[in-house]
């Protein structure tokens, strides 16, 4: 193995066995208690059936479980080692998509492997804070000041942001940008940095509005002034909202939402399903998913500041930031705090891939966990 | 160590910045769980009813209008249960193979199937599209049968107004149509998809009453506005069941004595009541064409037609009375105080400045009385008695009978006539009154015109010696048999009593009888030969055209050799039985010829039915007060 000295006393290397023990079981009971009201507001959009959706997803959550598990078994430094390999595969599936990515939804975002409909600009989340975690890794704090230390790191975040941003993925887009910002915050990079960054960014929003299709222009618009136009582009929006509002405290009951049943509501087992959940279940369900995702964020940031090595430490926070800017954006989205941008809400939406993406990111944090006390030279691989 | 200590600083940096992260994540969660309550709290109430508004339409259901009964619950007006196919898209499939399937088992025009092809492509997939209305039993179960054939096709069941009197009662009822646009008052009930209100005759006077009030439905639908079920039904009030006082048997008696006339008018009345016991104008048209829906051919016909089909001549027809208005000269003669017995000389003419005035008899009738003058309708009388009366004081005395303004029957377009004054000409004309005039008025002709009504009411009064006003309708009928003993007949009119002595009234009655029982009476021929139900009549034939002096020196032409245009009208005015009178009647013969020989017999022909079938003596349907019925119009 190309891993390095171990200082601590404290023998770090686990068996299997113990590493299983060392699993957070309350994150997994946590996830499960999430995934479980996913399906059953899957259940419920499907009108009380199992199929279409709340099968095949319990069938998915299932699989994902068991790679959660793997990957978080698996060395913490066996992901260092191949953090740049799985970046640059993202990052070539990434480009492939552009090339002959089959035409959904009006943008080109999947290669279907036959089983599964692949999402390169998924798996990016998770191979960009990867990648970003064994940079930081092994630059030393007082060459973070350095900007030309950030060149590569920027370029890592901006590339498939880029791509992502071509296809068109706004939503997807914004993401990595947030994500790889909250690294670069974790990371040490000073204050003013930021603040010129968001001062450059806040100047490019009227360039960047060119480059920006009708759809995106619409939605953003349609935001800004959701009642401007009920029936068309605002339509659901507004429904959303009235959906959401109308299930006051305590909801209209399991499978009484009457926004969702009789179609008012759009996208009702994917993006918008947690409206469903505020109609049916009212103020109660909401903050009570709403909490049980603030207990994982907890879990991930506790872990995070746990770990005894860099690169685990700027992995899960980076992690973590994504599962939050996931249900950030899908929750401020149905609220009508936030455009249209088309951002899942994790294992609770309907959707392979992006479970799976949640599944593996859950995984790498627990590893995290399983190996904080192993500790990895700067350089990593050139200490040996 | 040096790494460690480096890397000891970097995991406090780290923590400084995560745990900032951190907080930062945190606060932004707060602010979701803010917006949460803002909207599912603060705002909850108005989103609810947003979402009641997005799910629940409210449905009008028409109320089944109410029937119209005869005196003695006949009905009149129905509603009939009419079959219409309709056609849904979506459990179609192929429309055109449909449809063209749907044309071997009903009858169905080019117009029809393209209408239905347009409307398809408009509607969305689960809106039913009419196919066709008025399908007959046979159809229906045709189109059931081959169910299998026809998918997305079922019948619907709707209402109709039915008339089974069709057009014998056509000017009484009027009829019911679509709503037009200047018809919308805002009642949402009107601008439902086929309904339909009175547009003529008891249906438009009573139309509010016969609607009724609209129920609703409460129906959940979904975002594509399909319906999902009903959550809520509030039945609506059917309208009310109006009686009216005519006899539908004698209506249809008297209907059909008129069919031989070209164009001519009848009423038949209760003289102690006002009620009408049948009221008719032909040639009539019939109702049930126009809720089927007129073609514009037909509406053209109708309105065309010379003889005017729809106008209901019995209350809008003004014709110059004649003869028949020679009773209220007589009457205003004895108020004057004139002595019925004096007797004036009748020559066959009377000669009034340089102007001649005949008498109908060009020999004269030499010397005759009141009784006489009525009887012989001797014209020269008259004159003789309207120059000492004067036309004011003769206006009064018709004024007093019903005449010169509307009785204020309930239909709606009647007419009140005219009855000239002195003032009345200096208004109207703007000329003074010539003494001619009088002497032309005095025997129903010039200025003077009446309705069928009019003349019909001035008999009851005659007959009765009270201010009898004529009724069509008696009352909504009552739900429930009244207890036994209770007057059935809910309040008998109380009429307030004519002011003339019947010492007058009978002078009058008995010329009355004469004309008609008296051998040399005008209407001797027409006379009821049952005992016991003798009537009382008076002729009347009024000119339509100036008789020249060159033509009366040649030979007044007879009314057979006239083109029709230019006949006289023929008409009789009556009532019996003449010793107990209960029913009067008054005929109006359009261009007829003379009163005695084409009005007297179907007048006669009339009162001999009327007391043959004495609706007045037996029981009628019960009936609530007749205040509450609402008028429109």
């Amino acid at each position: 193995m190309a891993i390095d000295i171990f200082l601590s006393r404290r023998n770090p290397e686990l068996t299997l066995r113990q590493k299983f023990w060392q699993l957070n079981w309350g994150m997994v009971l946590l996830l499960c208690l999430i995934a479980g009201v996913g399906f059953a507001m899957l259940y419920s959009a499907a009108n009380g059936s199992m199929t279409p959706w709340a099968s095949r997803q319990m069938i998915r959550f299932g699989l994902g479980l068991v790679l959660m598990f793997t990957v978080a078994l698996i060395d913490i430094r066996f992901w260092f080692r191949y953090a740049y390999l799985i970046y640059f595969a993202a990052f070539a599936l990434l480009v492939a998509v552009e090339v002959m990515g089959t035409i959904g939804m009006g943008a080109q975002r999947w290669i279907d492997l036959g089983f599964i409909r692949l999402q390169p600009s998924e798996m990016m989340k998770v191979a960009l804070v990867l990648a970003l975690a064994r940079y930081f890794h092994g630059v030393a704090s007082e060459d973070i000041g350095r900007p030309t230390y950030l060149i590569l790191p920027i370029m890592l975040a901006v590339a498939p942001a880029g791509l992502v941003l071509k296809q068109p993925d706004l939503g997807t887009a914004g993401m990595l940008l947030l994500a790889a910002g909250a690294v670069f915050f974790a990371a040490g990079v000073r204050w003013w940095k930021f603040a010129l960054v968001i001062v450059a960014g806040l100047g490019a929003i009227p360039i960047g509005w060119q480059f920006l299709h009708d759809y995106q222009k619409a939605r953003v618009m349609t935001f800004l002034n959701p009642e401007n136009d009920p029936l068309g582009a605002g339509y659901h929006s507004l429904q959303a909202m009235i959906a959401f509002g109308s299930g006051a405290v305590t909801g209209k009951g399991f499978m009484q939402g009457t926004q969702s049943h009789l179609n008012f509501l759009p996208e009702k087992q994917t993006d918008f399903i947690f409206t469903m959940l505020a109609e049916e279940f009212g103020l109660v369900g909401s903050l009570g998913l709403l909490g049980l995702y603030f207990l994982v964020l907890a879990y991930g940031l506790a872990i995070s500041l746990r770990a005894r090595n860099q690169f685990a430490r700027v992995l899960a926070l980076g992690l973590t930031t994504n599962l939050f800017l996931y249900v950030f954006i899908n929750m401020a989205m149905v609220m009508g705090m936030f455009p249209v941008v088309g951002v899942p809400l994790p294992l609770v939406s309907y959707g392979g891939t992006v479970l799976l993406t949640v599944m593996i990111a859950m995984g790498l944090i627990m590893s995290c966990y399983i190996h904080r006390d192993i500790r990895i030279s700067r350089r990593g691989t050139a200490e040996v | 160590m040096l790494q460690k200590n480096e890397d000891n600083e970097r995991q406090r940096a780290f923590t400084r910045r995560g745990l900032l992260l951190g907080g930062a994540q945190t606060l932004l969660l707060a602010g979701l769980a803010g917006r949460m309550y803002y909207l599912q709290v603060i705002e909850s109430d108005r989103y609810k009813t947003l979402a009641e508004d997005n799910r629940i339409n409210l449905r009008l259901l028409p109320p089944p209008r109410g029937r119209i009964l005869d005196r003695f619950g006949l009905p009149l007006a129905t509603n009939r249960q009419n079959f219409r196919v309709v056609l849904v898209r979506e459990h179609a499939g192929d429309v055109e193979k449909v449809l063209m399937a749907l044309s071997r088992l009903i009858e169905l025009n080019e117009h029809d199937t393209k209408r239905v092809l347009r409307e398809v492509s408009r509607k969305r997939g689960f809106v039913p599209v009419t196919v066709r209305e008025n399908l007959t039993w046979d159809e229906v179960s045709r189109v059931e049968v081959n169910g299998p054939e026809l998918p997305g096709v079922t019948i619907e069941m709707g209402q109709i107004r039915d008339y089974p009197y069709a057009d014998s009662m056509a000017h009484v009822l009027g009829y019911v149509a679509a709503v037009a646009e200047r018809d919308l008052t805002g009642d949402p009930l009107l601008e439902l998809p086929g309904f339909r209100i009175g547009k003529n005759g008891i249906e438009q006077k009573y139309d509010l009453a016969l609607r009724g009030n609209a129920g609703t439905s409460q129906i959940e639908v979904n975002a594509y506005g399909r319906v999902i079920r009903e959550l809520n039904r509030e039945e609506g009030k059917p309208g009310d069941e109006l009686v009216l006082t005519v006899d539908g048997g004698l209506q249809t008696f008297v209907h059909q004595r008129l069919q031989g006339e070209k164009s001519a008018s009848a009423v038949v009345m209760d003289i102690e009541n006002g009620d009408v016991l049948a009221l008719a104008s032909v040639p009539s048209f019939d109702p049930n064409a126009f809720n089927i829906g007129l073609t514009y051919k037909q509406w053209n016909d109708l309105i065309n037609d010379p003889l005017h089909p729809l106008t209901n001549k019995a209350i809008a027809g003004m014709y110059a009375p004649g003869s028949t208005f020679k009773m209220m000269v007589a009457l205003a003669a004895l108020k004057a105080g004139i002595n019925p017995n004096q007797k004036v000389f009748c020559p066959g003419y009377m000669t009034l400045g340089r102007s001649r005035f005949h008498c109908w008899k060009r020999g004269g009738h030499g010397w005759v009385d009141m009784h006489e003058g009525i009887q012989h309708s001797c014209d020269v009388y008259f004159y003789d008695t309207s120059r000492k009366v004067g036309i004011d004081n003769i206006a009064a005395m018709a004024n007093r009978f019903g005449l010169g303004e509307k009785v204020g029957i309930d239909l709606n377009g009647e007419k009140g006539g005219v009855i000239p004054t002195r003032d009345w000409k200096l208004a109207n004309i703007g000329e003074t009154w010539q003494g001619g005039e009088t002497l032309v008025a005095s025997i129903g002709q010039g200025f003077v015109l009446a309705t069928p009504l009019q003349l019909a009411t001035m008999a009851a009064r005659i007959a009765s010696g009270k201010q009898v006003t004529p009724r069509l309708t008696r009352g909504v009928r009552a739900d429930a048999e009244p207890p036994e003993g209770e007057a059935a007949e809910a309040a008998v009119p109380d009429f307030a009593p004519l002011e003339v002595p019947p010492a007058h009234l009978k002078v009058i009655r008995e010329a009355m009888d004469a004309v008609s029982n008296h051998p040399r009476g005008t209407a001797y021929r027409a006379r009821i030969q049952e005992e016991g139900m003798e009537l009382a009549g008076k002729t009347g034939t009024s000119q339509v055209r100036r008789i020249t002096l060159a033509e009366r020196a040649a030979g007044v032409t007879k009314n057979e050799q006239l083109p029709w245009r230019r006949r006289d009208h023929a008409l009789f005015v009556s009532f019996a039985p003449v010793h107990k009178p209960r029913y009067c009647c008054a005929v109006v013969v359009e261009h007829g010829g003379g009163g005695s020989a084409v009005a007297a017999p179907i007048a006669r022909d009339i009162l001999l039915e009327t007391q043959q079938r004495d609706p007045a003596g037996r029981r009628s349907l019960p009936i609530v007060a007749a205040t509450q019925i609402v008028e429109r119009g």
